[in-house]
């Protein structure tokens, strides 16, 4: 028994902190368990929610946990900068610092930004695409579920049996047993595996909405740009997903059952892991950013009043990025020993890659041009996009110059080039599309005033956490350092880094009370096309009803939308009752929600080497896909009338 | 938003830098801006191509950012032209083409020359050879040729290249003396070299760069640049007066702890790996070795 408490709660658990959280998840619960059945929401939640395979709702869940969890990880990195702000700080120790810098890394890319993509790609891609839905809705669910219960088993870690602490990347042979006992490593091994299943399903599922699904007329070179990064971000998923999960298998094999893949002693080899990990690594860093260039793309167009310029060359840089997005790699460890040849190969290979980025910055500068730019929230977050990102990738063509990287590497300048790319350009990107499409899923506007409130405390201290980091490259601070001393000059610069993060910790609190007072007291968007838009969604109203489209349009022009409104053709939308035929719609499973569950089991089972608990989890999975696989009632008929209620509804009955 | 405030904002930004800098002392800890020898002299020359050709990238999109910004506004009376149909200018992309082109050139060439120069011993030059393992959480230094080993500390000599032969018997962490040039990794059941010079007397701090668990913050060591005599006299001045190292001595060391700088007349050979395993042998080096004397 008492070896149970002291596997379940190790010294690492119940430190104040911890427990302080212990508190909090329990009251919470308590008041969410509450709310549900004071008010009888349970049937409603599970009805609406919990087995929806509906891609606008699963988008919304998406937003909701990928915002949770950018709490979390926001918290992260506030306690880390608070430990940082001063020289001998003692508010964090090693340990907790360990920890922390490792759940922060890990949470931000797998469960804040991956989730936050994926919201993108549900809420913007079908109705964009003039779809009814995605190509496979049920496995669509699956993926969610798979990533919502891995992000919460990796989340559970802090409070119970420790959190993993050996940094999102993770090397051998540190992560090994030897060096690091305990279960906290297993936790971030399993929640891996589990969330790189459900992305790996996701990617396959958008490459074939895209190919497959488009409206008639729409050619791939009428695509709307955000389709074409979707696209060409779910081959990346196909195959940099898999690397990972045979990396994290491997490690989990030789902590859990004694093989020697990476432990060394054995004749493992800890520098194979270093392979398969960058060759997973680096490609995500497109799969981060990519959607976030399709997103400003079309956010630019649409505030610009004006066509997106150069399409076509945009279309061949990202195919360029895709192709050479996996033959840079070896840029993350040009100092472990691969030889003069190998380095020169993997630095100009990081050099070329560089150029279709910045050609795409340049087409993004001349769509503004000659155009007429209004400054919506959604604009605001996209132009700040072009000269933050400039900056990032600009340092990243100074890191692939490799005897450059060779002072570089593992310091506060690393540190302040990829926080510049994924904040300014992923980050900014996928915050200006969750202005921009937040009415088309909520049907209402966010306030623009509290918004540009937000922005501007975001942006600041955007600068401000991130400028003096380079320089404190330049000043020798490696990474993951928990404190420092007095006497090298770092002081003052990384107190100007926390205060910065400070303000951005400001601005996102700023951001939540925005989505939250909009949802209650916004203005509501009647038209459902309140930017003037472009692209097919918003030739729907808002929210857009369950089915997308009563009658699938038909396309003659990239810009689909646009057209149609300068030909006054927009009455095509509206329908005439004696052509709205029945449609036929996926059916709500609860399969998705209990394989997720399943796996969570079985990842419990794993992390504690608790085989029975792991064999009832494997159990649940095969079972539910069995009945899965026989449940030939997956689909259900929406009938003409309740189409022409709603369409009536909205005001889109022709005659 | 107006850009007026913009302005200020950026304003206030360069204001908070240029105050942390001056605070900062102003230079002499820029470690990178400050190298002591010709390896890091060679690296920073590179990072100044690289940065004054991005500064010029940098300042183009800004520019013209900036011009887009001001001109193209949705504002009443705006004279500037609307165009919405200007979708493509193929002169413009070409141009941009050929900036970003050029931009890559010129740093493509140092980049390939300098790594393969820097990969090797300079000719004719004989360095002294130091090899180096990472232990949890110190560094071990022994000296094949003086037969003597130090923790945390090392001596070399003057205007002498130094070839490190580094490998680990803990987790991964690179060795990295900014003033003296980059890091590169030790790695166990590996030995990777790496070559550096100092052509300044002076002492030098060093660190590992990569985390190995909750004692790497304290995994630093300094290195002391003298002239050859005074090098010859510190070493023997440790084989006269310090202890030997033994494999008891050496288990100890691979306690998880720190410890200040101890020095050692002699150390087992046993220490340090004879051969190593993986691709790095094999599949070609960062740098030639030099026949290690064991
Ligand atoms: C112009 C394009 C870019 C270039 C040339 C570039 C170059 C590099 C290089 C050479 C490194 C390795 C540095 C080192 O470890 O010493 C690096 C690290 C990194 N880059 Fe970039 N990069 C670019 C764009 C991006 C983008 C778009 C993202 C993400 C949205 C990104 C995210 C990262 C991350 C996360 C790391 C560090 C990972 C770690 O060690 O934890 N980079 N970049
Ligand atoms: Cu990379």
């Amino acid at each position: 028994m008492s070896s149970l408490l002291a596997l379940l709660f190790p010294p690492s658990t119940t430190r104040n902190m911890e427990l302080s959280a212990d508190v909090l998840i329990i009251l919470a619960s308590a008041a969410i368990i509450f709310y549900l059945t004071r008010w009888h929401r349970w049937k409603y939640l599970w009805r609406e929610w919990l087995t929806t395979v509906d891609h606008k709702k699963i988008g919304i869940m998406y937003l909701i946990a990928a915002v949770t969890m950018l709490f979390r990880g926001g918290t992260d990195a506030l306690l880390l900068r608070a430990q940082l702000a001063v020289p001998n700080n003692h508010l964090l120790g090693p340990l907790h610092y360990d920890e922390i810098f490792t759940t922060h890394g890990t949470i931000m890319i797998f469960f804040m930004a991956m989730p936050l993509i994926f919201a993108m790609f549900n809420i913007a891609i079908p109705l964009m695409i003039g779809s009814r839905d995605v190509a496979f809705p049920r496995l669509n669910a699956i993926s969610f579920w798979l990533f919502a219960f891995a992000a919460f088993l990796f989340n559970i870690s802090f409070v119970i049996g420790g959190s993993p602490n050996a940094g999102w990347t993770a090397y051998p042979p540190l992560t090994e047993l030897a060096f690091n006992p305990g279960v906290g490593q297993n936790y971030y091994l399993m929640a891996l595996v589990v969330t790189g299943l459900g992305t790996t399903a996701t990617g396959i599922n958008f490459l074939v909405t895209i190919l497959r699904m488009r409206a008639p007329g729409m050619t791939l070179m009428r695509m709307p740009m955000f389709a074409w990064t979707t696209l060409v971000t779910s081959v990346l998923i196909l195959f940099a997903f898999p690397p990972l999960t045979v990396a994290m298998v491997l490690t989990l094999f030789d902590r859990l059952f004694g093989t020697a893949f990476f432990t060394i002693g054995r004749g493992g080899m800890p520098m194979m892991y270093v392979n398969l990990f960058w060759l997973f690594g680096h490609p995500e860093v497109y799969i981060l950013v990519l959607p976030s260039f399709g997103i400003f793309s079309e956010v630019v167009a649409t505030f610009s009043r004006k066509k997106l310029f150069g399409y076509s060359t945009m279309v061949y840089s990202v195919l360029a990025i895709t192709f050479l997005s996996y033959g840079t790699w070896v840029h993350h460890f040009f100092t472990m020993g691969a030889g003069a040849a190998v380095n020169v190969f993997f630095g100009l290979s990081t050099i070329l890659i560089a150029i279709p980025t910045g050609i795409k910055i340049f087409n993004w500068i001349f769509t503004m041009w000659n155009g007429r730019i209004k400054m919506t929230v959604a604009m605001m977050w996209a132009l700040a996009f072009i000269p933050t990102f400039v900056v990032g990738g600009a340092t990243g063509v100074m890191l692939g110059a490799v005897p450059g990287d060779y002072q570089f590497h593992n310091s506060y300048f690393l540190i302040a080039h990829f926080h510049n790319v994924i904040i300014g350009g992923t980050v900014f990107g996928l915050m200006s599309g969750v202005y921009y499409w937040w009415p088309k899923v909520t049907g209402r506007l966010l306030n623009e005033r509290q918004g540009k409130w937000a922005f501007w405390l975001f942006f600041l201290g955007f600068w401000l956490t991130f400028m003096p980091q380079y320089a404190l490259g330049f000043m020798g601070m490696t990474r993951r350092m928990y404190t420092y001393s007095h006497g090298f000059g770092w002081s003052s610069l990384n107190l100007i880094s926390t205060i910065g993060a400070f303000v951005m910790g400001a601005g996102f609190v700023v951001m939540v009370y925005n989505f939250v007072w909009s949802q209650i007291h916004g203005e509501i968007d009647v038209t459902g096309d309140p930017w003037n838009g472009r692209t097919l969604e918003w030739s729907t109203p808002s929210p857009a009803p369950e089915y997308n489209f009563a009658r699938i349009p038909v396309v003659t022009d990239r810009d689909a939308w646009w057209a149609m409104k300068q030909e006054q053709k927009t009455n095509v939308v509206q329908i005439k009752p004696q052509e709205i035929t029945d449609i036929e719609l996926p059916k709500s499973s609860g399969i998705p929600f209990l394989m997720g569950l399943s796996f969570f089991v079985f990842s419990v089972g794993m992390v504690f080497s608790w085989w029975w608990i792991a064999g009832a989890g494997f159990l649940g999975f095969v079972v539910c896909m069995l009945v899965g696989t026989f449940d030939y009632d997956d689909h259900k008929e929406v009938p003409r009338q309740e189409i022409q209620n709603t369409e009536s509804a909205f005001g889109r009955l022709q005659g | 938003m107006s850009f007026k405030r913009s302005k200020r904002a950026i304003r206030f930004i360069f204001m908070a830098l240029a105050i942390g800098l001056s605070v900062s002392g102003c230079g002499n800890d820029f470690v990178l801006l400050h190298p002591a020898g010709p390896v890091a002299a060679s690296e920073l020359n590179l990072i100044e191509i690289t940065a004054a050709t991005m500064i010029v990238i940098i300042l183009i999109v800004w520019v013209l950012f900036g011009i887009a910004l001001v001109r193209f506004r949705d504002t009443p009376g705006n004279k500037a032209p609307y165009r919405p149909l200007w979708d493509h200018n193929k002169k413009l992309e070409l141009g941009v083409i050929a900036v970003s082109v050029v931009a890559a050139v010129i740093i493509a060439v140092p980049t390939w020359n300098k790594t393969f120069a820097l990969a090797h011993v300079p000719k004719g030059k004989s360095p002294i050879v130091i090899d180096v393992t990472s232990l949890d959480w110190k560094w071990l230094f022994e000296y094949p040729s003086q037969h003597i080993a130090t923790v945390n500390y090392i001596d070399v000599p003057t205007n002498r290249p130094v070839l490190f032969e580094l490998t680990a018997d803990s987790p991964m962490n690179t060795f990295w003396v900014p003033q003296l040039g980059g890091m590169e990794y030790t790695m166990p059941s590996e030995v990777l070299p790496l070559w550096l010079e100092a052509s300044k007397p002076g002492l030098y701090w060093g660190r590992s760069g990569n985390f190995s668990g909750s004692g790497f913050v304290h995994m630093t060591f300094n290195v002391h640049a003298v002239p050859a005599s005074t090098f010859n006299a510190w070493v023997r001045n440790v084989k006269t007066t310090q202890p030997k190292m033994t494999m008891a001595d050496y288990r100890q060391l691979l306690k998880f702890n720190w410890i200040a700088p101890r020095y050692y007349s002699a150390y087992p050979a046993a220490t340090f790996p004879a051969e190593t395993h993986g691709f790095t042998l094999e599949g070609g080096m960062y740098m030639e070795m030099q026949p290690t004397p064991k």
